[in-house]
């Protein structure tokens, strides 16, 4: 700690250029910070997919008839079936406030979705209120919905059996999913009333979620479940959902790879520019490190105090970057549903090992040249 | 009086490209403790390279050099840049203050390299200012001090971790005559009541005059016509 003193105030001898490397380093880490945040946000996503529970989507354009629930339970190794309609998509107030709301048989919904949340009495509640609905807890937040309160909704494409658009909802309670954040973004409501009031489609979900007992008879199930439908109007495609989540995410792209890269050409960037300016620094002090030496500074020492200069300046620009990341994460993340909400704790261990590497790979070239002067030479400036 | 700095046989050579520049020859010096002395010669002759030698910053080609009651040519340079933290004081000609350190920060930097605690550096670094007449300017920075008072600084830097060899080049070069003055009379006052032994490199005859021995160098060597001061 006694070193600190002259670590910083050699970190600070060109003030502007010391700024402008801090800039460039901490917006590397914000950048850093943000994409490795999503990333890791759509690796929850499919890492907090159930492995026993098998979707079963429509394999063309037509939904599937519920009528195959039976048949569906019926097939060894399946433990539960649960069933959910076509989505309702409505706006609230205005166009562009858009909201989701799933209808679902909530009893059999529940159960096949234990990491949903919700107080027994709320869901009981939902189960005798007809026209009622269950909130997640970030869709209610975002618009301010208390229990009790009556949300009217006007679908883009739903229509009711006397001609209207407008659907009408009680709002009976929330629900939390804390391991899948993005389904709190819509709301459940009864699959009877839907299906009673819609204009067409009746009769049909778009979705099963079977619960099997057996995660490795996944495949053998899957396509049990497929061949149910093999000669009828309404195929069926059948995955695991950690399957299904991670064909939605290769549908946006190599995720991955996008973003190592982007990551890769701005560090590789970053370490020259650090290099350089660390290099320039040390060039420019060769008589300083003379008179260290002179006064007795060992070439460890001088070493240390390059290194630690380096190390000082990527450690603080990485700071930076992900305290920017930190209070600019919870905006770019609500966007995208699956990120989550907070920074997570790998982000921050990654980021401190890059600046650990970056600062190395920049403090280390120099801090042998320094350590490499002959006094003599050094105090001449040569 | 016992010899703080003993050269036996001292060459030294440097090779540039590919030729050997032999810079100093089979010289031979004694400077008892307490001694205040004065190198002087024309440019090239020799004076900085045997300073650089006696304060340890350089080791000979050949020959011995015994300084503070250690052979010194035979040391690596971690166990000479050790010694010279414990031994030897420096004052150059351009002052070589940090310019981002204060003044009292510059004159810690020796104490840096020992086990004092914060506190009883920082009561040492005001000593050693008091003593120069600085302590009024404690928390400036070098760009803000005259020349006078930055030699000042490093005279308090060079004396800070009580070393008994002072080694000086060209101290006062950079200096008008009364801030010259006031530099010499402060070396002559280390010399007198702290009993410093103190080499002296300089141009400067009137600078010299300070010294209590005088001893010219030419082409490498000692030459006759050494003196002593009055």
């Amino acid at each position: 700690m006694k070193y600190f003193p002259l670590v910083w105030a050699a970190l600070w001898r060109k003030k502007v250029r010391t700024i402008l490397t801090l800039l460039s380093v901490s917006v590397a880490f914000l950048l850093f910070g943000l994409l490795q945040g999503i990333n890791a946000g759509f690796d929850n996503l499919v890492a907090s997919s159930s492995l026993n529970r098998i979707l079963t989507f429509s394999g063309g354009s037509l939904p599937i008839p519920i009528s195959a629930l039976e048949r569906i339970e019926r097939i060894p190794g399946v433990t539960h079936v649960a069933y959910v309609g076509m989505p309702l998509v409505a706006e609230y107030q205005q166009p562009q406030n858009f909201v989701v709301g799933r209808p679902v048989e909530v009893q059999r919904w529940f159960e096949a979705h234990p990491e949903l949340q919700t107080p027994d009495a709320q869901k009981n509640l939902l189960i005798e209120t007809r026209t009622g609905a269950l909130v997640g807890k970030t869709l209610a937040d975002k618009y301010g919905w208390q229990v009790g309160d009556t949300i009217p909704l006007t679908s883009s494409r739903t229509r009711r059996t006397d001609g209207s658009l407008d659907w009408t909802f009680e709002i009976v309670g929330f629900y939390e999913a804390p391991t899948r954040v993005m389904v709190e973004n819509s709301f459940l409501f009864n699959y009877d009333y839907f299906d009673e009031a819609r204009a067409s489609d009746n009769g049909t979900v778009v979705q099963y979620v079977v619960t099997i007992e057996d995660p490795s008879q996944t495949a053998e199930i899957t396509e049990v479940i497929d061949s149910l439908f093999d000669n009828s109007p309404n195929q069926t495609r059948s995955m695991s959902e950690q399957e299904a989540a991670e064909t939605q995410l290769q549908q946006i792209g190599d995720l991955n790879y996008i973003i190592t890269a982007v990551v890769g050409a701005a560090f590789f960037t970053l370490l020259f520019l650090t290099g350089n300016t660390m290099m320039q620094s040390v060039r420019e002090r060769t008589t300083e490190f003379g008179v260290l030496k002179a006064l007795g500074f060992t070439d460890t020492a001088v070493i240390a105090s390059v290194v630690s200069e380096s190390v000082l300046l990527c450690g603080l620009g990485a700071a930076i970057g992900i305290g920017g990341t930190a209070l600019l994460f919870p905006i770019v993340s609500s966007g995208l549903p699956s990120a989550g909400s907070g920074l997570s704790g790998s982000v921050i261990i990654y980021s401190t090992v890059l600046a650990i590497v970056v600062a190395a790979a920049s403090g280390v070239p120099p801090a042998w040249r320094a350590s490499r002067l002959a006094v003599v030479d050094a105090l001449l400036g040569r | 009086m016992s010899a703080v700095v003993s050269l036996r046989n001292v060459a030294k050579s440097y090779t540039r490209g590919k030729q050997t520049v032999e810079v100093l020859h089979s010289l031979n010096l004694e400077i008892p403790e307490g001694e205040f002395l004065a190198l002087m010669g024309p440019s090239g002759s020799g004076k900085t390279t045997l300073l650089n030698l006696i304060g340890g910053l350089d080791k000979p080609t050949q020959g011995e050099v015994n300084v503070a009651g250690e052979r010194i040519d035979n040391l690596t340079s971690g166990q000479l840049a050790k010694w010279r933290a414990r031994h030897v004081g420096f004052i150059f000609q351009f002052y070589n203050l940090m310019p981002m350190l204060t003044a009292e920060k510059n004159v810690e930097l020796p104490l840096l390299l020992t086990n004092l605690s914060s506190a009883q550096r920082m009561k040492n670094v005001h000593a050693a200012l008091e003593l120069v007449g600085l302590a009024d300017r404690a928390k400036h920075k070098p760009a803000e001090l005259s020349g006078g008072q930055q030699q000042r600084v490093a005279i308090a830097r060079a004396i800070i971790a009580d070393p008994s060899l002072l080694v000086c080049d060209e101290p006062t070069g950079d200096l008008d005559r009364q801030m010259a003055e006031e530099i010499l009379g402060l070396l002559q006052l280390l010399n007198r009541e702290q009993n410093k032994t103190i080499v002296m490199v300089t141009h400067d005859p009137k600078a010299a005059d300070h010294a209590g021995r005088v001893l010219h160098m030419d082409k490498g060597q000692l030459v006759d016509g050494a003196r002593s001061a009055a």
